[in-house]
């Protein structure tokens, strides 16, 4: 592991807005991940989580506002350089073409090389490394299509380990993994130390993995904080509609939310 | 109960985890398959063969002895006694060898064509003949012909029409295919197939006008593919656009792999995808158009072949596209000379054998592919 330097960078998201259709999805969200931090964001179905991220990694222009990364506006950057500072992992999982998971996890390299040339000594070693460290290095050379959902997970992340990046961002990572792979997908993400935006259904693993979350509502902030400042009682009726109670785990403290009813 | 979901101790989950897997053994990331410079030595000995039994068969049969003997005189003069008829190397050099090199050519383009095409679409169903491309650049170039019209001279007036055919089909498939979101097998081939039907309708249409019926006759038998009509004045067109095309996708062989990821995750990893794939379009659509302007629609080489060396090699394009431009030169040189032989003296159009070997092929993977489809995403 050693041959990966992490240097997180800052992420800034400075009042982005974004309209699409004639409606606007995101009104005015500013959000900063300072170095090494891991933020969360939450909330309902169509509030806006994609879109955030998506402007984050430079998918879709914001009509106004600005992604920073490191103080530079991102869509100021060439897409290559931008590309070795930040990756992200859309849910978008790559096609079907023997692709092995050695070959999913080597086009992290793509924007550090260019043309046919390119230190392929140095590459391999990068991504074997990053392979070992989402423990997927003996499946290798296995095709990608046979994977499960947890091992394509993990692959996926080492594709975005190997692109040496200081900001990560995640769309739902634990989308359709049980509850075993959410988990470690996420401690995963916690123990790389690269500042990471997430987007998250459950709230109960955000509260445990993030260090911020922020709560998204019809495409704004509606609270951001530590989980035990926004996990509360009052946010999750108001924004979930739910009555659920909130305490702290008997074990490690951390805020939960039971479910009553 | 409701607590037990999170009575796990949360530090165990960062040890290593037992692997599910039976065997596993360490396997370095380029063990396991045959090495690649043997895969193209051994391609390369193979398309050797196919251009020297292709030179010796025919109406008139001679040694490949003879043949390399031929060959070898005339590229290092002086080294062997030529002790044949010169009849030999008339048939040799100034009959056959334009059509093989053409055969040949084409082949390998065909090939780069279809493996870049199946990247662009994300779809390995892809192949300029299935997505219509070839029915597009077909039209072009009947219909510059039938009109009588000539741009850039009379040799370039197809290979101009076909070009802007095979470009406007390819932006309209691609359209129809995946306005908006994921482009669909199903959605692809429908969109090939309607618009190929279409066009081929109205190049039928356009060539029911035309007034001479030597130009009718001759577009007939070029339109199902055929490499019959090479000659040494008509080679260094195709040539030089394929070898140069082949070098252009060579050179982007690695941002071809991007296209695997995804749209989105392309584009975090430093492609700018619009403009890569019009760059892309262009490119593959005026490989197509040159081929098909000088040797018809050929069928099904684009879909096979890369299917074929993927399986040997890998999915890397900078593994794949040499290869395939190797076994897709072999593979058309070889049906050429089945289409010279099999009803000798009659030819048969090469296009007709490579659709009577790729239609098969292409309901085999098109099963494959919808099984995929349905299974896990």
């Amino acid at each position: 592991m050693s041959h990966h330097e992490v240097r997180p960078a800052e992420l800034e998201l400075r009042d982005v807005s974004r309209t699409a259709g004639g409606r606007e999805v995101l009104s005015g969200v500013s959000l900063t991940a300072a170095p090494g931090e891991v933020v969360g964001v939450v909330g309902p179905n169509g509030a806006g989580k994609s879109t955030l991220l998506r402007t984050a990694y430079r998918y879709l222009r914001p009509a106004s506002g600005q992604v920073l990364v490191d103080g530079t506006d991102v869509f100021r950057m060439p897409r290559r350089v931008l590309a070795r500072r930040l990756a992200a992992l859309p849910q978008e999982l790559p096609a079907e073409f023997e692709l092995t998971a050695y070959d999913v996890v080597e086009m992290g390299r793509a924007p550090h090389r260019r043309g046919l040339g390119g230190d392929r000594l140095g590459d391999e070693r990068i991504v074997t490394v990053s392979l070992e460290m989402v423990e997927m290095a003996e499946l290798a050379r296995r095709p990608f299509g046979q994977l499960s959902g947890g091992e394509k997970q993990r692959v996926l992340i080492a594709r975005a380990l190997a692109q040496e990046p200081g900001v990560l961002i995640l769309d739902e990572p634990t989308n359709h993994l049980d509850m075993r792979h959410q988990f470690d997908v996420l401690a995963l993400v916690r123990r790389l130390g690269v500042t990471t935006l997430a987007a998250l259904h459950d709230l109960n693993l955000a509260a445990r993995f993030c260090d911020r979350m922020c709560v998204l509502v019809a495409g704004g902030v509606a609270a951001i904080g530590t989980p035990a400042e926004v996990l509360t009682e009052s946010l999750l009726s108001e924004v979930y509609g739910v009555h659920a109670e909130v305490g702290a785990h008997p074990r490690t403290g951390i805020p939960t939310v039971f479910f009553g009813n | 109960m409701r607590s037990a979901d999170n009575a796990a101790p949360a530090e165990t989950t960062s040890s290593p985890q037992p692997d599910r897997h039976p065997a596993p053994e360490r396997v370095s990331p380029r063990e396991r398959r045959v090495p690649y410079p043997l895969v193209l030595a051994l391609l390369g000995a193979a398309l050797a063969a196919a251009v020297v039994i292709g030179l010796a068969v025919g109406s008139v049969s001679l040694l490949p002895s003879d043949v390399a003997a031929v060959l070898v005189s005339r590229v290092f003069p002086g080294w062997i006694d030529p002790g044949w008829p010169t009849a030999y190397e008339t048939i040799v050099l100034d009959v056959r060898l334009p059509r093989v090199l053409l055969a040949g050519v084409v082949g390998a383009g065909l090939s780069a064509v279809g493996t870049a095409l199946q990247a662009l679409v994300r779809n390995p169903l892809a192949d300029p003949y299935l997505l219509g491309i070839s029915s597009g650049a077909s039209l072009g170039a009947v219909a510059v012909l039938v009109s009588g019209a000539t741009l850039f001279g009379a040799f370039a007036t197809p290979m101009v029409g076909a070009f802007a055919g095979s470009v406007a089909t390819l932006i309209a498939v691609h359209a129809l295919a995946g306005s908006g979101g994921r482009i669909t097998t199903t959605r692809l081939v429908l969109a090939g197939v309607a618009v190929s039907y279409v066009l081929s309708a109205l190049a039928d249409l356009l060539l029911s006008t035309a007034a001479d019926p030597h130009l009718l006759s001759s577009i007939r038998f070029w339109t199902l593919g055929s490499v019959a009509g090479a000659e040494w004045e008509t080679l260094p067109v195709p040539v030089t656009v394929v070898l140069a095309g082949l070098a252009g996708l060579l050179w982007q062989a690695r941002s071809l792999n991007l296209l695997f990821a995804g749209e989105e995750a392309a584009g975090t990893l430093g492609l700018d995808v619009s403009r890569f794939r019009t760059g892309m379009f262009v490119l593959v659509s005026l490989m197509t158009g040159v081929m098909v302007a000088v040797s018809g629609s050929i069928g099904f080489v684009g879909l096979m072949v890369p299917h074929a060396v993927r399986m040997l090699v890998g999915a890397d394009h900078r593994r794949v596209l040499p290869a395939a431009a190797l076994l897709g030169a072999t593979f058309l040189v070889l049906a050429d000379l089945a289409a010279r032989t099999v009803a000798a003296p009659q030819e048969v159009q090469i296009g007709v054998l490579t659709a009577l070997c790729g239609g098969p092929f292409f309901v085999w993977l098109l099963r494959r592919q919808a099984h995929r489809e349905r299974g896990d995403r």
